[in-house]
C-alpha cells in the first residue's frame, strides 16, 4: 500500500472516503437541523389552525417589500457563494476571497436590514414581550402575540444560523487570504457552502410561511 | 471471521508491550485524546457518576414511601426528588448509556476501522456533555427543578422553581452531544468499514448502533426546539405554549412526547444489541433470523415515531387519533415480540453456558418481556383511563428502562470488561450480582404493578395506609438492587488491579474486536482488516478452534 499523503486523517485510507465521509456528516448535520427548525414550523402551523383569521390579520403587520428585497440579497449571497466554491476548486485565490467578501457583504446586509425591520416592528407596537412594545389594535390583541412570538422565535432562530454562518464565512476567507493548503480549503468549503445554502431555505421558507402565505 | 492472525491461545495470557492506555498515562492526555476508546471511558467514568446521583434520588424517595405518612421529605422535596431522578435518569444516564461507551468503544473495533470518522467531534460530544451535566448540578444547587423530567408547561414556565428552566437548559445542551454522537455513528458505518464487511455482515450490536443513531438525530432536535420554546417564554416572554396568548399547552405535550417516545427506544434500541451479541455468544449458536433481527430494528424505529400519542390519552386527545396511536402501539410490539421470539430461538438446541453476560441477558429477555406486555396494557385507551398516572405506569416504564436497559448495559460491561481492561471481572461475584439485581429489581417494581392497579397515584410523598406493605415489600426490594448495583462498582474497580489477566478471546467469540489484543492497541489493530464472513458462525468457528471451554 502506498504511504497515505498528510491530507488524509488517521481513521481513513483514501482521500476519497474523507471527503466523502465529511459531505455525508454534513448533510446528517442538516437533517437534524431540518428537524429543528421543523418543531418550530409544526407548532406554528398547529397554532395556525387553531387561529388562522387573527394571524392572518396580524402577518398584515410585516413589511413583506422590505424583506422581498431582503429576500434578493440573501439568494445572491448563495449565489456568489456557490462561484466561490468554483473559485476554490479552479485554484484562483483573488477571485475566491472576492466572493467570499461579497458574500460576507450581503449576509451582513441581509443582518442590517432584519434589525432595521425589528425597529419598525418595535414603532408599530408588534413585541409582545418588551414593555411598552405592544399596542396591535388588530382583531384579537392577546391571540395575534401568539402569531409575533412565533415571527420573532423564527426569524430571530434564522437570525443566530446566519451569524455562525457569517463567522464561518471569515473564517473561510481568512484560510482563502492565507491559501496554505487549497486542496483543504476547496474541501472546506464545499461543507460551509452546504451549509450557506440550508440558510437559503430555510429562510425561503420562513418568507413564504410568515410574510407571503397571508397577503 | 478474517485474516488477522489470531493471537496464540496456548500461551498464557499476558499484556500487550503498547496498548491504548498505556501509550500515555498524563491528564492532559486523556482530555485531550481523539481515541475513541478514551472517549468511551471518559463517558462511562461520567456517566456512573451521573448513575449514582440519581440513583440517590431514587433511594430517598424509597424511604420516604417505606411509611405511609409524609415523615422524611417535605412534599415539595419529594417532587424536587423524582424530578431530579428522572432527568438525570433519562437524560444523563440512559440515553448516553450503552451508544457512549460501549457503541463508542465498540463500533469502530466491530466494523473493522481504526477510529470513528470524526474523533474530535467525538472528543466534543463529551465536553457538551460534561457542560450540560454541569449545568444540571448548578439546577440542584439553585433550588433544583421540580415540575417532573416531561417539563409540562404551563407548569414549568410559570408555575415552577426558576431552577426547573435551568434543568431544562442543562437538558438542551446534552443534546447535543447526543446529536454530535449519533453523526459520527452514522457516518462511521457508512463509510468505515472494512473490506468485505458489507451491511449484512455487520454485527447486530453495529445495526442497533446505526438504527439508534437514526432516532436520535431525527428526534433530538424536536427535543432541542419545544426546550428552547419552553426556556424563552420563561425568561424571554416569547410564548408559544401559554394558553392566555392563545397558545396551547397540549402542543408542547405532542412535542416533547414526538421526541420522548422515541427516546424509549434509543435506550432500549441499543439493549437489544447487547442482548443479540450475549445470547448468540453463550449459546454458541448463530443469532436466528439474523436479517429479521436487522429489519425488526429498524421497523421498531420507524414506528416508534407514530406512537407518541398513547402518552396522552387522559391528555385531551380526540377519540380518533387516540384509537389510530392505540393502533400504533399495538403494531410497534410486533417487532419487539420477533427479536424476543428470535433470542430463545437462538438459545434453543444451543450449548448454553450462564457467565455472568449471559445471565444478565437472559434477565433483559425476562424482564422486557413482562414490560412490554404490560405496555401493551396502557396502550389500551379504556383500561390506561384507570392506570394513567398510577404506579402501573412507573413499573412498567422502569421493567423496560431498568430492566431492559440497564440490566444489558451491565451484561455489556461484564461481556466486554475483559476487552476494554485486559481484566476478567471475578466471576462467582459477577454471578451474584447479576441475580441479585435480577431478584431486588423483581421485587422493587413488581409490587409496583399492584400498587398501581390498586389505585395508588404516582408522584406522592403519602399514600393511605393499605398501600403500605406492598410499599414495604418494593423498598425492600430495592435495598437489594441497591447492593446489586454497588457489587460490581467494588468489584470491577478492584479487577482493575487484582483481575485475571484476560486473553484476546476469553469467550470464544466471532466479533473482530475479539481478534485483537485486550486491551487493544491504540489503532484498535495491528494489520489490515478483511472480513470473509457472515457474522456469528459459532459452528465454523468451533470447528476451527476446538470446542469452546468455558470461561478462562
Amino acid at each position: 500500500m502506498n504511504a497515505k499523503s498528510d491530507q488524509i486523517k488517521e481513521q481513513f485510507e483514501t482521500l476519497e472516503q474523507q471527503k466523502s465521509a465529511d459531505r455525508l456528516g454534513m448533510w446528517i448535520f442538516l437533517a437534524t437541523e431540518t428537524m429543528l427548525f421543523g418543531g418550530l414550523f409544526f407548532a406554528y402551523t398547529a397554532s395556525h389552525t387553531l387561529h388562522p383569521h387573527v394571524f392572518s390579520e396580524a402577518s398584515h403587520e410585516l413589511e413583506w417589500n422590505l424583506e422581498f428585497g431582503n429576500t434578493a440579497v440573501l439568494l445572491t449571497s448563495g449565489f456568489t457563494m456557490a462561484l466561490a466554491e468554483i473559485a476554490v476548486s479552479l485554484k484562483r485565490r483573488g477571485l475566491t476571497t472576492l466572493l467570499l467578501l461579497t458574500t460576507i457583504f450581503l449576509g451582513i446586509w441581509f443582518l442590517v436590514v432584519k434589525g432595521v425591520e425589528y425597529v419598525d416592528d418595535f414603532q408599530n407596537g408588534i413585541v409582545p414581550f418588551i414593555a411598552g412594545g405592544y399596542f396591535y389594535t388588530g382583531p384579537s390583541p392577546e391571540i395575534a402575540k401568539l402569531f409575533f412570538n412565533f415571527y420573532f422565535a423564527l426569524t430571530g432562530l434564522h437570525a443566530f444560523h446566519m451569524s455562525i454562518g457569517v463567522l464561518l464565512l471569515f473564517i473561510m476567507t481568512t484560510l482563502a487570504w492565507r491559501w496554505r493548503d487549497p486542496d483543504k480549503l476547496t474541501r472546506q468549503m464545499t461543507i460551509v457552502g452546504l451549509y450557506w445554502a440550508f440558510i437559503d431555505v430555510a429562510w425561503m421558507v420562513i418568507y413564504t410561511t410568515l410574510y407571503l402565505l397571508q397577503q | 471471521m478474517s485474516a488477522v492472525t489470531v493471537p496464540d491461545v496456548k500461551r498464557p495470557p499476558h499484556f500487550p508491550e503498547e496498548h491504548y492506555l498505556n501509550n500515555s498515562f498524563s491528564l492532559k492526555s486523556w482530555l485531550t485524546t481523539t481515541d475513541h476508546k478514551r472517549i468511551a471511558w471518559l463517558f462511562f467514568v461520567a456517566l456512573t457518576f451521573m448513575f449514582f446521583i440519581g440513583g440517590a434520588a431514587a433511594t430517598v424517595m424509597r424511604l420516604e414511601l417505606l411509611t405511609p405518612a409524609g415523615d422524611l421529605v417535605s412534599d415539595g422535596s419529594y417532587a424536587r426528588l423524582f424530578s431530579t431522578h428522572g432527568i438525570i435518569m433519562v437524560w444523563f444516564f440512559l440515553i448516553p448509556s450503552i451508544p457512549n461507551t460501549f457503541g463508542n468503544f465498540l463500533l469502530p473495533m466491530m466494523i473493522g476501522a481504526k477510529d470513528m470518522a470524526f474523533p474530535r467531534i467525538n472528543l466534543l460530544s463529551w465536553y457538551v456533555y460534561m457542560l450540560g451535566a454541569g449545568v444540571l448540578i448548578g439546577a440542584l444547587f439553585a433550588g433544583s427543578p421540580d415540575a417532573g423530567w416531561t417539563f409540562y408547561t404551563p407548569l414549568s414556565t410559570q408555575y415552577t422553581d426558576p431552577a426547573t428552566i435551568i434543568a431544562a437548559v442543562g437538558v438542551f445542551i446534552v443534546g447535543f452531544s447526543t446529536i454530535m454522537t449519533a453523526i459520527n455513528f452514522i457516518v462511521t458505518t457508512h463509510r468505515l468499514r472494512a473490506p468485505g464487511m458489507t451491511w449484512f455482515r455487520l454485527p447486530l450490536f453495529v445495526w442497533s448502533m446505526y438504527a439508534v443513531a437514526i432516532l436520535m438525530l431525527l428526534a433530538t432536535p424536536v427535543l432541542a426546539i419545544t426546550l428552547l420554546m419552553v426556556t424563552v417564554q420563561h425568561w424571554l416572554g416569547i410564548a408559544i405554549f401559554n394558553p392566555a396568548m392563545g397558545g396551547d399547552p397540549l402542543l408542547f405535550q405532542h412535542m416533547f412526547w414526538f421526541y420522548s417516545h422515541p427516546a424509549v427506544y434509543i435506550m432500549l434500541i441499543p439493549a437489544m444489541g447487547v442482548v443479540s451479541e450475549l445470547i448468540t455468544t453463550f449459546s454458541r449458536k448463530q443469532v436466528f433470523g439474523y436479517e429479521i433481527m436487522v429489519f425488526s430494528m429498524l421497523m421498531i424505529s420507524l414506528a416508534s415515531f407514530f406512537v407518541w400519542g398513547h402518552h396522552m390519552f387522559v391528555a385531551g386527545e380526540s377519540v380518533y387519533s387516540a384509537l389510530i396511536f392505540s393502533v400504533m402501539t399495538f403494531i410497534v410490539s410486533v417487532p419487539s415480540a420477533i427479536k424476543i421470539f428470535n433470542w430463545t430461538t437462538t438459545m434453543y438446541k444451543g450449548k448454553i453456558s450462564f457467565d455472568a453476560p449471559m445471565l444478565y441477558g437472559v434477565s433483559f429477555i425476562g424482564l422486557f418481556l413482562v414490560g412490554g406486555l404490560t405496555g401493551l396494557i396502557l396502550a389500551m385507551t379504556g383500561l390506561d383511563m384507570n392506570l394513567h398516572g398510577t404506579y402501573f405506569v412507573i413499573a412498567h416504564f422502569h421493567y423496560i428502562m431498568v430492566g431492559g436497559a440497564v440490566t444489558a448495559y451491565m451484561g455489556a460491561l461484564h461481556y466486554w470488561w475483559p476487552k476494554i481492561t485486559g481484566r476478567m471481572y471475578p466471576e462467582m461475584w459477577g454471578r451474584a450480582a447479576a441475580i441479585a439485581i435480577f431478584v431486588g429489581f423483581n421485587a422493587t417494581f413488581g409490587p409496583q404493578y399492584l400498587l398501581g392497579v390498586a389505585g395508588m397515584p404516582r408522584r406522592y410523598h403519602t399514600y393511605p395506609p393499605v398501600y403500605q406493605v406492598l410499599n414495604e415489600a418494593s423498598t425492600a426490594g430495592a435495598v437489594v438492587l441497591a447492593v446489586g448495583y454497588a457489587l460490581p462498582f467494588c468489584y470491577l474497580i478492584w479487577s482493575l488491579r487484582y483481575g485475571k489477566i484476560a486473553p484476546p478471546n476469553p469467550w470464544g467469540a466471532t466479533g473482530l474486536e475479539w481478534k485483537t489484543a485486550s486491551p487493544p492497541p491504540p489503532h484498535n489493530f495491528e494489520e489490515p482488516v478483511m472480513v470473509t464472513d457472515k457474522p456469528y458462525d459459532y459452528i465454523k468457528y468451533d470447528a476451527e478452534h476446538g470446542e469452546w471451554q468455558g470461561r478462562p
